[in-house]
């Protein structure tokens, strides 16, 4: 009896020895780095915000290669730190390969899915934040034309701009929604002259609210809402401290809960695919002291109902990247 | 008469320069509050440890080694190509549209064809500079650098328009067909036994960049051109006078010096991301110049140089992982590196030249 109980004790602190050692998660910035004021620090926030509430470490690396994205994926997961989470889209044909090998590591990526057991592929719903954001752009403006200003041309943010579309013309069905892309390069994401000058053009179109999903090109759309009397909406993070008064809101992505969750469920991380949405809190519009002036009783309303009901499944928003195409316009 | 035995020149000045600059690393490491030594422990640790370093390490190599080639063929004949990013650019879009151009049965036929793309990329990129340096005389470093611009604008513009898969959001091509991949160390030496880490990318290009090594040598220093690639470095005049036509050196040293920088593109597009990604270079063409600087423009100079700088890839790279060194200090390592082995090469020379011949006369005495 004895005998046997201290075979069961050996047996139960080697089982809890080799959980402590595969304790720790570890995030993979992207190559813009983790102070980007924008993606990649969101992430970095939600990996502190989880290493302050629970006192735990994690290991992080920001990448200076293309090489070396498998090749971090592949230390990190020999190294037996689990999760292991990736910050950008760009991690996913590093990701299928590597994954495979490493049936006992949990893998999560953001902006991305990847198709494989020990994955968790978190993405958002873009589209229905910017809905929101487009009712509130309809209520904001007098007359009815507003405009968007994206960054690179891809489908992503077209997913955003049809989102920003049907909320408007959800208000107002007549009214008119200017889109225009800063550019086909990555160089699109950081052109805040450029930003300035589409909205300025914008504007002379009869604009009178600006949707800003372009990275930095947005500081400059921003900035170029207030110099011109117009309004203006952010992007991503929270932007309603940039210039106070003058944006309406912003349409909040919050990359930095997905990578506490991941965190937070450890080696336990559920698999498959994580949909931050309205629902779940993962897109909202932000309100806060700065753009409390702007906000009006009937629009709070409408901003409540709209996201009533698309939690409820009786507004359906169309996700451009679906079918790359919109209804909207 | 040579101040310094021939032995000094080629090894004391460099390894003297190199320990300087890990000195000074060091002092950089432990300013932030991390250990130096360990540091440079995890380093060479990281690099040269494990065959999957060691095949980081030989990858970055490769790279370096063509790019420090090509800057030095050009450097022979006194022209400074800092266009090396630009025209590897071109090569890895002239490898890409090789590669996707057919379903390629087999890499013996994938890598020749690649090597022809590349080059010939490559070459043409580096011709248009060199023609208005030969025959207008705009002046070669200032429009290659020009050219490095036009030349990410250019490849973007292709990727995003013809080569992007649709729907997708990465600015990249569609990835190459398994006939078109290259064999691995591990591919290529498992037949001897020998058990090479599979995930390392490095691959059958290094062997041609040793190759092209061996080549460079025999150009510069064996053959006719050569010579004449060396006169006309050496005194322009004095070459016209011989009868070597300045324009025809000029063009053709530019065009052997971009084909050696599109030849970069088999190893990093097709070699190891099997696709065409936007910037695929990432700096290796400016990283050639130092290769090239630190090399003394000879070919073993250069590979040496390249592994150099391989190492400090690599071993960067594992800081970064395991020591949490942030990675613009990796960048100020490299920086150090390339300060004191190029541009402070006096600073040890001259009282290292001092010292031999004071030796000297005490032995003569």
């Amino acid at each position: 009896m004895t005998l046997m109980k201290s075979f069961l004790g050996a047996a139960a602190t080697l089982a809890l020895t080799a959980g402590a050692v595969t304790a720790d998660p570890a995030i993979i910035f992207d190559l813009g780095g983790k102070f980007d004021k924008s993606f990649n620090e969101s992430a970095y926030e939600g990996a502190e915000r989880w290493a302050k509430e629970t006192g735990g470490s994690y290991r992080d690396v920001e990448l200076t290669s293309d090489a070396q994205r498998e090749q971090a994926l592949r230390r990190f997961a020999e190294s037996g730190y689990n999760p292991v989470v990736m910050a950008g889209f760009s991690f996913a044909t590093a990701l299928e390969t590597v994954a495979a090998d490493y049936p006992d590591t949990k893998f999560a990526i953001i902006d991305m899915v990847v198709d494989a057991p020990n994955v968790r592929s978190v993405v958002f719903s873009e589209h229905e934040g910017s809905y929101l954001v487009g009712v509130a752009a309809a209520y904001a403006a007098k007359g009815d034309t507003v405009s968007f200003v994206g960054g690179m041309d891809i489908p992503l943010i077209s997913k955003f701009a049809c989102g920003y579309a049907q909320g408007f013309k959800s208000v107002k069905p007549e009214g008119k929604v200017i889109v225009n892309m800063t550019g086909t390069t990555p160089a699109a994401w950081n052109d805040p002259v450029k930003g300035g000058e589409l909205t300025r053009a914008q504007k002379s179109a009869g604009s009178e609210v600006v949707f800003a999903a372009a990275g930095g090109t947005g500081l400059g759309v921003l900035q170029t809402a207030k110099d011109e009397g117009m309004l203006a909406i952010g992007v991503d993070s929270n932007q309603n401290y940039l210039q106070p008064g003058t944006v309406l809101t912003s349409m909040v992505k919050r990359v930095d809960n997905a990578v506490f969750d991941a965190f937070t469920q450890g080696t336990e991380l559920e698999s498959g695919i994580n949909v931050m949405d309205l629902s779940n809190a993962g897109v909202s519009a932000a309100m806060d002291e700065n753009n409390a002036s702007l906000i009006t009783e009937e629009m709070k309303a409408a901003l409540a109902d709209a996201e009533a009901k698309i939690i409820s499944g009786e507004v359906v928003v169309h996700d451009y990247m679906s079918d790359e195409s919109c209804p909207a316009y | 008469m040579q101040a310094m035995p021939k032995w000094a020149d080629a090894v004391l000045i460099p390894l003297i320069s190199i320990l300087l600059a890990f000195f000074f690393s060091g002092l950089m490491i432990w300013a932030i509050g991390k250990d130096p030594v360990v540091a440079i422990q995890t380093m060479i640790q990281g690099a040269f440890g494990s065959t999957n370093g060691i095949g980081y390490t030989l990858y970055y190599t490769t790279n370096f080694i063509f790019t420090g080639l090509a800057i030095a063929v050009a450097y022979h004949a006194r022209l400074f190509n800092i266009g090396g990013e630009g025209q590897v650019m071109l090569g890895g879009l002239g490898v890409a549209l090789v590669c996707l151009a057919i379903d390629w049965p087999h890499w013996a036929l994938a890598l020749p064809a690649a090597m022809i793309g590349g080059a010939v990329f490559g070459a043409a990129w580096a011709f248009i500079p060199a023609y208005l340096q030969a025959k207008r005389g705009s002046h070669i470093v200032i429009t290659t650098m020009m050219f490095n611009f036009i030349a990410s604008a250019f490849v973007g513009y292709i990727l995003l328009n013809y080569l992007k898969v649709p729907g997708s959001m990465s600015t990249e091509s569609a990835g190459f067909s398994a006939g078109a991949h290259l064999p691995t160390f591990h591919e290529m030496l498992a037949p001897f036994g020998i058990n090479f880490s599979k995930n390392a990318p490095a691959n059958i290009s290094f062997l041609i960049a040793l190759l092209a090594a061996f080549g460079f040598w025999v150009l510069i220093w064996k053959t006719r051109l050569g010579y004449e690639i060396r006169s006309f470095g050496a005194s322009e005049t004095a070459a016209k006078y011989a009868g070597i036509n300045p324009v025809r050196i000029t063009i053709i040293a530019m065009m052997i010096s971009g084909a050696l920088c599109g030849l970069m593109a088999i190893n990093n597009v097709m070699g190891e991301a099997e696709r065409l990604i936007d910037n695929a270079p990432e700096g290796a063409g400016f990283i050639g110049i130092a290769v090239a600087l630190m090399g003394r423009n000879h070919p073993i100079g250069i590979v040496l140089a390249a592994l150099l700088f391989g190492f400090l890839y690599q071993g960067g790279a594992e800081l970064t992982f395991w020591e949490a060194i942030p990675r613009e200090l990796i960048v100020v390592i490299q920086g150090l590196v390339i300060m004191f082995t190029g541009a402070l090469d006096n600073m040890v020379r001259a009282p290292l030249e001092k010292l031999f011949l004071a030796l000297r006369k005490t032995k003569e005495a």
